[in-house]
C-alpha cells in the first residue's frame, strides 16, 4: 500500500478570508483539519516601541491604528490609563461623550464583523447593508472629531471638542432606525437554514477552554461566561447605564454571532441613554499641567499661550509608577500597561490585544473540522491583525 | 440545389445561434452585475456606455490583453485544454434546444425550423454533453498544480457526479409523461396554454431540477469548486487572461443552457401562455421564459450563503435522490394506472 501523507496548505497571508494578513498552515487529511498553526507578524509596525519615543499626548493617534475598526475604544483605553497614572478626574460630560462614541464605534466595528463574516460564508449582500449603516456612524464621527476611520477624539483629561450643533438629531435618527436594520440582517441570516447549518455546532469552544485560552469579549461570552469589563470593572461612568450582557450557551459560531447581534442592540440602547442624560459642563478637565487651554484664550492671554506651547512641545511628566487599565473594546478586553519613569515619555507601553488571545484559541476550535469551518471560525472570533501584530 | 440551400441554412443557423448565445452570455455577465448591484444598494457597471452596456466588451478586451500565465508545475497540455472542454461542452448543448417553431422565408416556400438539430435522443445528448463539461473543471483544477485548485476539482468531481444522478432521475418523470426524448416532441405536448405545462404535472421534478441545476452550474449556495472565501477561487485559481475568461463564459453559457432546458422541459418551450397570444413569435416567448430563470439564478446568488461541502453531499444523496426516486415511482404508478 502506498504511503499516505497529509496535505499542507498555506492559507494566507494573501487569502480573501483570513481578515487581513493572518497566515494559517493547515495540515489536512482530505478536507479534515489535523493541525493548524497560525503565523502572525505580517502587519507589525512596532506601536509599543514607537510609543516610547513620543510624549503621552502623541501616543493617542498610534492607538487609533491598533484595531482600526475600533479607534474610539482604543483611544479610550489609553487615555484612561494615562489618567490613572496622573490621578486626574474627567468631567461628567466628557465621560458621557466617551461612552457615546465608544458605543457607536462598537456598533460600527460589529457591523464590519457581521458583513465580512457573512461574506466569508457566502452571503455577500449583507456586507453592503452593513456598510450603509456604518457610513452613518462614520459621518457622525467626522462631524464630531474630523476623522472617520481614525478619529483620535479622546484627550487626556476629556475629549478634543464638544458635540457640534445638530449632531444630536443625527445620532438620534441613527439610534431610532438601527433596530429595524438589525431585524433586516436577521431576516437574511438568522432565519436562513443554510446560515444556521454553517454556524450551529461549528467551531465549538467550551467555557473552561475559553477561559484558559484567555479569550475575552463576545468570543468568550458566546461560550456562556458572563464577563464584560464594562460591568465587572466599570469605567467612564458605565455603571450609570442600564444594559445587559448577552451570553451564549454552546460556544459555537452561531452563539458568538447572536451575542454580537444582541450586543449591537444594547450598544444602541447605551447610545440612546447617553444622549438623553448627557450632562452639561466642560468636556475636558482644566489642569494647567496636562490639558491644553481653551483655544480662544491662547490668542489673547500670554499665560495661556505659554501653557499651550509647553504642553504641545514637551508634554507633561507623570509621577513614577505603573498602571494597567482594561476596557471592553469591540473584540474583548483591551488592556494598556504603562510604566512611567517620571519623564514626559512612557518608559514602556504594553498593549493587551484581545484579538491576539482570541486567535490563540483558534487551533483548538477547528481541530477535526473542515476547511469551510476554518473560515467561519476565523470570522466568528473577529480578529483584526492590526491589533494582533501591533 | 436543394442540398446546397440546406447547407446554407445550416451554416447560417449555426452562426446565428452561436453569435446569439455569445451575446446572451456577454450580457448575462452585465445583467448579473446590474441585478446584484441593485440588490446590494449599489449601481453595478455604469461607466462603459449607457447603463454600462459596453462593459462586457471592455471586459473582453481586458481579458485578451492580460498576460497568459501557465504555471511551471502544471500539466501544460491538460491545463490548456481544460477551459476549451468547458466552453465547447457548454455551447454544444445549444444545438438541440428548440427556441421556436418554424417559419416560412418571405417570398419563398422554404421552411426554416428554429433549431439546429432535432435529434431523437435530444435529452440524452444534453445530459451527456453537460457532464463532459465537468471534465473541464475537474481537469483544470487538477492540472494547475495548486492545492487549492486540486481541492476545488475534487469537490467539483464529487458534487457534480452526485447531483447529476438526482438531476437525471428527476428528469425521467418528464420523460414518462411525454414518452419521448425528442425536445420538440416534449414542447409540442405542452402546447395549448400554460395549464398544459409540465411544471404543473411534475412540480417536484421541477424543484429538483432547479436545485440540482444550481449545483451543476456551480452557483451559490453550491459554488463549492470555486468557494472564493475558502479556496480562493478553487479550480480556476491559476488561470489568467482568456483562459480564465473561457471558464467564465462556460459557466454563464451553462447557466443559459440550464435555463433553456428548464424552459423546454417544464415551461412549454416556445409555446405562448395562452393560445390567443400565439401571434407573438415563439422565440419571444422562449426568451421571456428564459429570462425568468436567469433572473432567478442571479437573484438567489444575492441571497443565500454557501453550504459546506459535506452538507452538500448529504443533501444530495440523502434528500434529493430519494425524493427524485419517490417522484419517479409516483409518476410511474399514476401513468400506469391511467393506462
Amino acid at each position: 500500500m502506498a504511503e499516505t501523507r497529509l496535505m499542507t496548505i498555506n492559507m494566507g497571508p494573501q487569502h480573501p478570508a483570513t481578515h487581513g494578513v493572518l497566515r494559517l498552515v493547515l495540515e489536512l487529511d482530505g478536507e479534515v483539519i489535523v493541525k493548524t498553526t497560525p503565523h502572525i507578524g505580517y502587519l507589525h509596525r512596532g506601536v509599543e516601541k514607537l510609543a516610547e519615543s513620543k510624549t503621552y499626548h502623541q501616543v493617542i493617534p498610534l492607538t487609533d491604528r491598533l484595531d482600526y475598526t475600533n479607534a474610539m475604544g482604543n483611544n479610550l483605553g489609553y487615555v484612561l490609563a494615562v489618567e490613572k497614572l496622573l490621578g486626574i478626574g474627567v468631567p461628567k460630560r466628557a465621560q458621557y461623550l466617551r461612552v457615546l462614541m465608544a458605543e457607536l464605534q462598537r456598533i460600527a466595528a460589529h457591523l464590519i464583523w457581521l458583513g465580512t463574516h457573512a461574506l466569508d460564508i457566502g452571503a455577500m449582500t449583507l456586507l453592503f447593508y452593513n456598510f450603509r449603516e456604518r457610513e452613518e456612524i462614520l459621518k457622525i464621527f467626522e462631524e464630531v472629531s474630523g476623522g472617520r476611520l481614525t478619529p483620535t477624539y479622546m484627550r487626556i483629561g476629556g475629549v478634543s471638542k464638544d458635540l457640534p450643533d445638530g449632531i444630536t438629531d443625527k445620532i438620534k435618527d441613527f439610534v431610532r432606525a438601527f433596530p429595524d436594520h438589525i431585524k433586516e440582517y436577521e431576516t437574511l441570516l438568522t432565519k436562513n437554514v443554510i446560515w444556521l447549518k454553517r454556524t450551529k455546532g461549528v467551531g465549538i469552544i467550551s467555557k473552561e477552554d475559553a477561559i484558559n485560552w484567555g479569550m475575552t469579549g463576545p468570543s468568550l461570552r458566546g461560550s456562556g461566561v458572563k464577563y464584560d469589563v464594562r460591568k465587572a470593572f466599570p469605567y467612564s461612568s458605565y455603571e450609570e447605564f442600564d444594559f445587559e450582557i448577552p451570553i451564549g450557551s454552546v460556544g459555537d459560531v452561531y452563539d458568538r454571532y447572536i451575542v454580537r447581534l444582541r450586543e449591537m442592540e444594547w450598544s444602541n440602547a447605551i447610545v440612546e441613554q447617553a444622549l438623553e442624560r448627557l450632562p452639561k459642563g466642560p468636556v475636558i478637565a482644566n489642569d494647567p499641567r496636562i490639558t491644553l487651554p481653551p483655544k480662544d484664550d491662547v490668542t489673547k492671554d500670554i499665560a495661556a499661550l505659554i501653557r499651550q506651547f509647553k504642553i504641545a512641545s514637551e508634554g507633561f511628566q507623570p509621577p513614577k509608577g505603573e498602571v494597567y487599565v482594561g476596557v471592553e473594546a469591540s473584540k474583548g478586553e483591551l488592556g494598556y500597561y504603562l510604566v512611567s519613569d517620571g519623564s514626559n515619555k512612557p518608559l514602556r507601553m504594553r498593549i493587551r490585544p484581545p484579538s491576539f488571545l482570541n486567535l490563540s484559541a483558534l487551533p483548538k476550535m477547528i481541530e477535526g473540522s473542515l476547511i469551510a469551518d476554518v473560515i467561519s471560525a476565523i470570522g466568528s472570533i473577529d480578529i483584526v491583525l492590526g491589533e494582533i501584530d501591533r | 440545389m436543394q442540398l446546397l440551400y440546406l447547407l446554407i441554412e445550416i451554416i447560417v443557423k449555426c452562426v446565428v445561434v452561436f453569435a446569439g448565445l455569445m451575446i446572451v452570455v456577454a450580457y448575462l455577465t452585465w445583467l448579473e452585475r446590474k441585478v446584484l448591484g441593485h440588490i446590494q444598494i449599489r449601481y453595478g457597471p455604469n461607466r462603459c456606455g449607457p447603463f454600462g452596456l459596453l462593459q462586457p466588451f471592455s471586459d473582453a478586451v481586458k481579458a485578451f490583453f492580460k498576460e497568459d500565465l501557465v504555471p511551471g508545475r502544471s500539466d501544460k497540455v491538460v491545463f490548456v485544454m481544460a477551459p476549451m472542454i468547458s466552453i465547447i461542452a457548454a455551447i454544444s448543448i445549444f444545438a438541440v434546444i428548440p427556441f421556436g417553431n418554424q417559419f416560412t422565408l418571405p417570398g419563398t416556400n422554404w421552411v426554416v425550423k428554429l433549431r439546429l438539430a432535432d435529434v431523437d435522443i435530444g435529452l440524452l445528448y444534453i445530459f451527456g454533453v453537460a457532464s463532459l463539461g465537468e471534465f473541464g473543471i475537474i481537469l483544470g483544477g487538477w492540472s494547475s498544480g495548486n492545492k487549492y485548485g486540486l481541492t476545488g476539482s475534487l469537490r467539483a468531481a464529487a458534487q457534480m457526479i452526485s447531483y447529476e444522478v438526482a438531476l437525471g432521475i428527476a428528469i425521467v418523470g418528464v420523460l414518462i409523461l411525454s414518452e419521448s426524448l425528442r425536445l420538440t416532441e416534449i414542447v409540442r405536448l405542452q402546447g395549448g396554454g400554460f395549464w398544459n405545462w409540465n411544471i404543473w404535472y411534475q412540480p417536484v421534478a421541477f424543484v429538483l431540477y432547479l436545485i440540482c441545476g444550481l449545483a451543476e452550474i456551480n452557483r451559490t449556495p453550491f459554488d463549492m469548486p470555486e468557494a472564493e472565501a475558502e479556496l480562493a477561487c478553487g479550480f480556476n485559481i491559476e488561470y489568467s487572461s482568456m483562459k480564465f475568461a473561457l471558464f467564465f463564459m462556460a459557466e454563464y453559457a451553462h447557466m443559459v443552457t440550464m435555463g433553456a432546458v428548464a424552459v423546454t422541459l417544464f415551461m412549454g418551450g416556445w409555446q405562448p401562455i395562452i393560445p390567443q397570444l400565439s401571434f407573438i413569435p415563439g422565440i419571444v416567448w422562449f426568451c421571456a421564459k428564459l429570462f425568468i430563470f436567469l433572473f432567478f439564478f442571479i437573484w438567489q446568488r444575492g441571497t443565500f450563503p454557501r453550504l459546506r461541502y459535506d452538507q452538500i453531499m448529504k443533501f444530495g444523496w440523502k434528500i434529493l435522490i430519494p425524493l427524485a426516486l419517490i417522484n419517479l415511482l409516483v409518476t410511474g404508478l399514476i401513468v400506469s394506472l391511467k393506462g
